[in-house]
């Protein structure tokens, strides 16, 4: 488990990353990018399966049902949207490696 | 086992990050997501060998719920994410992330009522006598501990808000809801509502109660109705940017509850680079993000009244002189809107641009930061069409290139080469920045009628003196102008 200071450190130290990642992105990319940022969150899924997987009763196994749901909507989602967004980009030329940002 | 498990989550968020990053330039983004999709698919199968799945008395049918809550989830978001046309893609973001924060919320839910099954357990034994027996929690923080019981009612709240909110976000996009208005005084409303809603949350964490918990997330899931039905239209790519950051931080709250590192760093990072994403967004547009909560855009009727003084008047132009004016010109810069989405024109205008480019003219695509539903929308929709990245320009790069272009070609776009953003103090888009399409030689607008933009404003650029405007569907007008090219 994860005590109380350890986590706040990850918590710091995890919020200064994602926001170096996204300070550099061209505009072109804030669209997809925001999809997949929501694609991320989609490990929700884990705590969902936990939540359902310690379910006792039926009451907590329904709200656990409905959690695994949703969550399996915004992984499975997030991911298919994004990649179909992001093959659509391509550059003029050939070569692969150049171009990058304007 | 554990060992496994652990060292799984922790490769997971390195692959988060990682594919973020990668996210971050057109040439490896596809990697990018790739990447944080392997490590999706690596935490999900190693959570099915954790030890509060296998030791649990119930945990075949817990299996069983797991796979078949997957299977449908899954399953029609798949479909639906397959299926969904790339100009609906800014509300089927809104809806996958309203899922996202309804799963953390509902996480909170499952983990609140474990703890108030353990406080009314302990009162019934004290009913029947037992003396001494002092172990059991009176409250839900006794039970579940002072910090985590915290970030679980804050999780569940900001969770629950995403949840709803970003619902009524997919469907004021997807046209099933456009009133603006919902009630009198709804400000007012929602702030005794959130009052009422931290109150709730106090009594979940002093009492054992069951109704505090249901009173708590009702409140919640209406104040993320009430937030988001007044906002305009023109704002909601900053709500949604808004509640994806939201969602990423419940996850992350809801992963301290479950002592889950994985859920802790990806929700976290999600959170800050939302965060991030919603301010620049909102900048882009010349709002701030409390503009966006607390003023209806464009439902105050001041304009209109600058296109009048002016006095000016549209001047209309026929296909074939566009097609001449384009084909011997030295350099065109096409600035699309999203009505040129709408009209699905985009294929027309990447089959122009090949032609043009042809003739030996120099074609160029200038994109406002804010040009479709939202920053970068337009990209993807040049993208499908086949527009290479490398042809597209941002505002930055292209705006001191208006005065070397021969024909500036606005298609269903408007606000954002809107001049009154620069000139008339009084124009609810002063202060935007925006492609000074006006400068270059000749500006010749494809609009479908006379009426006015997406927010409702009069565009002054219209009545310029260098302006010519061509009335029709954004598709047909292109049709005419490839056929005046061709015949050239």
């Amino acid at each position: 488990m994860i005590e109380g200071l350890a986590a706040l450190y990850i918590f710091m130290l995890a919020g200064f990353t994602g926001y170096e990642i996204i300070s550099k992105v061209p505009v072109i990319l804030h669209t997809p990018l925001m999809s997949g940022s929501n694609f991320v969150h989609g490990i929700v899924l884990v705590g969902a399966m936990i939540a359902l997987g310690i379910a006792e009763n039926g009451t907590q196994q329904a709200i656990g049902f409905v959690a695994v749901l949703l969550a399996a909507g915004n992984a499975v989602g997030g991911y298919v949207v994004t990649e179909r967004m992001l093959e659509m980009f391509k550059a003029s030329g050939k070569k692969d490696s150049a171009g990058g940002k304007h | 086992m554990m060992i496994l498990i652990q060292a799984s989550y922790f490769l997971a968020a390195v692959l988060f990050i990682l594919g973020l990053k990668q996210m971050s330039s057109p040439v490896t983004a596809r990697r990018g997501i790739q990447w944080a999709g392997a490590g999706m698919v690596l935490a999900t199968l190693v959570t099915f060998l954790s030890p509060e799945l296998t030791d649990n008395p119930q945990a075949l049918t817990n299996y069983g719920l797991i796979v078949l809550a997957i299977a449908i989830g899954g399953g029609y978001a798949y479909v639906t994410g397959k299926k969904v046309a790339m100009t609906d893609m800014p509300q089927m973001i809104a809806m996958y992330n309203g899922m996202g924060g309804g799963a953390a919320a509902t996480i909170a839910a499952v983990e609140l009522l474990k703890a108030q099954g353990e406080v009314a357990a302990g009162q019934a034994e004290s009913v029947l006598g037992a003396v001494g027996m002092s172990a059991h929690p009176s409250t839900i923080a006794e039970a579940m501990g002072t910090d985590v019981t915290i970030l679980a009612i804050v999780g569940a709240i900001i969770g629950t808000i995403a949840f709803s909110g970003s619902i009524i976000a997919w469907a004021k996009l997807d046209g099933r809801l456009n009133s603006n208005k919902l009630l009198p005084q709804q400000q007012l409303i929602n702030l005794v509502l959130a009052i009422v809603l931290v109150g709730f949350a106090i009594a979940v964490y002093f009492t054992g109660d069951l109704m505090p918990i249901i009173a708590f997330f009702g409140i919640a899931l209406l104040l993320g109705v009430f937030i988001t039905v007044p906002v305009g239209g023109a704002d909601m790519p900053v709500i949604i940017s808004l509640f994806n950051a939201l969602t990423g931080l419940a996850v992350g709250f809801e992963g301290y509850v479950l002592g889950n590192a994985a859920m802790i760093i990806a929700g976290t990072v999600v959170g800050s680079a939302g965060s991030l994403l919603t301010h620049l967004m909102a900048k882009a547009m010349n709002r701030s993000v409390s503009n966006v909560f607390f003023s209806g855009f464009g439902t105050t009727a001041a304009a209109g009244a600058a296109a009048d003084e002016s006095g000016g008047s549209m001047k209309e132009v026929q296909a074939q002189d566009v097609g001449i004016m384009m084909a011997y010109a030295s350099q065109v810069v096409i600035i699309p809107g999203y009505g040129m989405a709408v009209a699905q024109a985009q294929h027309k205008v990447w089959e122009l641009t090949q032609l043009l480019t042809d003739k030996g003219v120099k074609v160029k695509f200038a994109i406002h930061p804010v040009a479709g539903r939202m920053p970068g929308h337009m990209n993807v929709l040049l993208a499908e069409a086949g527009v290479p990245y490398d042809l597209i320009y941002d505002m930055e790069d292209i705006n001191a290139d208006f005065g070397n272009t021969t024909v500036t070609l606005v298609i269903g776009a408007n606000d954002v080469v809107n001049p009154a953003a620069k000139k008339d103090p009084s124009s609810p888009l002063f202060g935007m920045p925006i492609l000074n399409a006006e400068e270059s030689e000749n500006v010749i607008v494809i609009k479908r009628g006379r009426g006015t933009g997406f927010s409702g404003v009069e565009n002054p650029l219209f009545l310029l003196d260098n302006t010519r405007m061509l009335f029709g569907d954004g598709q047909k007008a292109v049709n005419e102008l490839i056929q005046a090219v061709k015949e050239l």
